[in-house]
């Protein structure tokens, strides 16, 4: 038989089956969960009691768990921050080449089109997914109440992973490069990250198989989808020779929005969903509407990708399809809205106390605001408007770095000191990283939105130019180098502050020794 | 035992949905638009794949689109970049290029618009010397600059504004004489033909 046709029933039946599944499930209500499941992250005597940043000398078994796989966490989160400091001054360059063309224009290598997909990748697949699993491996063990399983395999996926950004990296800049947005990493390279990406699941999923906890964590829900459907996109997406013209540019957009929706976003509400009530030391507030949150994104957010091509020669059917997808977006996004700010609502004053709530709250909110502006620039008369404009780059950003870099920060600086075993010596660089970064990452949205909706109605003005539309631009072009030094400047603080934690303090040795 | 399970299976379902309606059906669709062989594109020539590979290498899809849209979205025909983009332009694309910015102006017709290799050359070079207001970068990179009063070697292009005494000249490097060839053919503005049909 046709293997078209094989793989069209194969899909085809694998999705109608999962929905017959899921209303078994439902009927026997296999999926509703008591609401004691919300307080399964809580120990014995800690309902009720914020946990602030700085560890606390703790009685309570976390201190096992953390410390099972600390050396290869320790690998993913500082290998996530370099690449994070690389990653932004690429993302700098670039951006002062946007209003001073010449800027570092005579060399090959230095050239706009190299350094911008440099950037890309670097955030999208070295600082990102490596933040976002160093967290996430360090989550797992907490929710599972058993210790991190196969931590071997965690160096080689880490390695791997590692590599094959590095590769790819020195690839675009000799030119190797697959011609795709969010793909460029020429494709041999690109194995290494399949992978790596596949090897990290096996010892997550290893520690939850054995793990006697009768309800998983909605963070572990989000933890095991990302798992599953990153590798199925990355190798689907990166099956070039199966694709050519129109057909490859629906696949490349499929992916790349289902990269950061199925991929990056669950791992970092992932993160929300756990730090919240950890460190406000109370639950959030509807344990079913995360419920209702996970399957809206799972099946809404799996669609959305063909708005990037709306106006162009794709099949109407398929624009159509993702516009109402895009607006069915808001139906998990409100539920996962209610259930962060609700319970941030309640303990407001915690905010003072613990910058990583802040850094975590901050991440909420950019994700409540640009998924929902998400779902309005799908519509097709928005979208006419904002598309091909800078607008997309400051949502896109708004997402990436509003939503989940600010997210995997308070992670990482509420992880570290759990792990290592010591505190934070200056937390007042954190406190500094959050505000410098806050401020950036707004002036970066804010200017550049509204620079690309300025773009996009001269770009829609038949009376007028496409000279109009580029001189319109210039003054937010400028604001978003502002806004990206401020950004650059706060990852410097950061990259300085992981690195003082994993320092040994002089009596510490001593004890060390000691033992 | 925990319902590990159960969201193993849902989300495994979710994007088996997705890839049957975004990758499958789809692909089913274009395909039997190729079969019907009718396109206004002549297969690239060897320099022409040449210079789109030169395209991806430096990244030009970042700001030029390859799409132009309906006259009923945005200003594409009113800015003269051509008629509505049809399935079949494409079908010769491999990777694609529809890219989605337009910092720079769309480029499925720039053959039409610039057909002077002249122009082309000296617009990458130095993009500020024909277009004042253009922040694209240059592509000094791929050329070599000589002084002399005579055209140094065939093919070199006079820069303009240099006097008769010390006349400048580019002289293309092969990425770049290659990347104008392809950009040079970039016409998609014909009515979709026979293979045999369409003109060289």
């Amino acid at each position: 038989m046709d293997a078209k046709l094989v793989f069209l029933i194969l899909t085809f039946s694998i999705s109608v089956l999962g929905m017959f599944a899921f209303v078994i499930a439902l009927i026997q209500k296999q999926v509703l969960v008591p609401p004691s499941a919300a307080e399964a992250i809580f120990a014995q005597g800690e309902l009720g009691q914020k946990e602030l940043d700085e560890k606390e000398s703790l009685g309570n078994g976390w201190q096992v768990l953390d410390q099972s796989a600390k050396k290869p966490i320790l690998f993913f989160i500082v290998s996530s921050v370099i690449w994070l400091v690389i990653g932004s001054i690429c993302g700098l360059l670039v951006s002062v080449k946007f209003h001073s063309p010449t800027f570092l224009g005579t060399e090959a290598m230095l050239t706009f089109g190299k350094i911008r997909p440099l950037h890309l990748n670097i955030i999208a697949y070295g600082w990102l997914p490596l933040a976002a699993l160093g967290v996430s491996m360090w989550l797992v063990p907490r929710l599972t109440k058993v210790p991190l399983q196969n931590t071997k395999i965690l160096y080689a996926a880490g390695i791997l992973w590692n590599i094959g950004v590095t590769l790819g990296c020195i690839g675009i800049l000799f030119g190797y490069n697959d011609g795709l947005e969010w793909l460029e990493f020429w494709w041999p390279f690109k194995i290494l990250l399949a992978i790596g990406g596949a090897l990290v699941a096996i010892p997550l999923f290893r520690t939850m198989y054995i793990s006697k906890e009768e309800h998983l964590y909605v963070t572990l829900w989000y933890t095991i989808a990302a798992l599953i459907w990153f590798p199925i996109l990355f190798i689907i997406a990166n099956c070039h020779f199966l694709y050519s013209g129109v057909q490859q540019a629906i696949v490349n957009w499929w992916f790349a929005h289902n990269v950061l929706g199925l991929w990056v976003t669950p791992l970092g509400l992932g993160i929300i969903y756990y730090l919240i009530p950890k460190i406000t030391g109370f639950p959030i507030v509807s344990y079913q509407l995360s419920l209702f949150g996970f399957w809206g994104l799972a099946l809404f957010y799996s669609q959305v990708g063909m708005h990037h091509l709306l106006g162009g020669p794709i099949p109407t059917w398929l624009g159509n399809l993702s516009v109402v997808m895009s607006v069915g977006m808001v139906i998990p996004v409100v539920a996962t809205a209610i259930n962060h700010h609700v319970s941030t609502y309640r303990h407001l004053r915690v905010l003072k106390e613990s910058v990583v709530l802040r850094f975590i709250v901050f991440g909420a909110v950019a994700y409540t605001l640009s998924s929902l502006q998400g779902s309005l620039h799908a519509l097709r008369s928005v979208n006419a408007i904002t598309h091909f404009t800078h607008w997309t780059v400051s949502h896109a950003h708004l997402g990436l770095y509003g939503f989940t870099s600010m997210v995997m920060f308070g992670g990482i600086y509420f992880a570290l000191p759990r792990l290592v075993g010591r505190n934070f010596k200056r937390p007042g660089l954190i406190n500094l990283h959050f505000w410098v970064a806050a401020i950036g990452i707004l002036i970066y949205t804010i200017g550049l939105g509204i620079g690309g909706w300025l773009q996009g109605l001269e770009l829609t003005n038949v009376h007028g130019s496409f000279e109009a539309s580029v001189k319109v631009t210039i003054p937010y072009l400028v604001t978003r180098s502002v806004g990206g030094t401020l950004m650059l400047l706060s990852h410097l603080l950061m990259l300085y502050n992981v690195i003082s934690i994993l320092r040994p303090e002089k009596g510490e040795q001593l004890e060390v020794a000691h033992e | 035992m925990n319902k590990a399970y159960l969201f193993a299976f849902g989300s495994t379902s979710t994007i088996a949905l997705s890839v049957f309606l975004f990758v499958l059906l789809p692909r089913i669709q274009v395909a039997s638009i190729d079969q019907a062989g009718l396109s206004a594109q002549a297969p690239y020539t060897p320099a022409e794949l040449r210079g789109r590979q030169v395209y991806i290498e430096n990244g030009c899809v970042y700001c030029h689109s390859q799409q132009v849209r309906d006259p009923s979205i945005g200003a594409d025909q009113a800015f003269g970049w051509g008629r509505p983009s049809l399935p079949s332009d494409y079908i010769y694309d491999k990777p694609h290029l529809l890219g989605t910015m337009r910092t720079g102006p769309d480029l499925s017709n720039i053959g039409v618009r610039q057909p002077s290799r002249v122009w082309q050359h000296l617009h990458l070079y130095n993009p500020r010397a024909l277009v004042a207001w253009s922040i694209m970068p240059g592509f000094s990179f791929l050329y070599e600059v000589k002084t002399s009063k005579e055209s140094p070697k065939e093919g070199a292009i006079q820069l303009p504004g240099s006097s008769d005494q010390t006349s400048r000249w580019i002289i293309p490097s092969q990425k770049a004489e290659d990347l104008v060839s392809y950009l040079t053919s970039l016409k998609r503005d014909g009515e979709p033909k026979k293979a045999s049909e369409v003109a060289k």
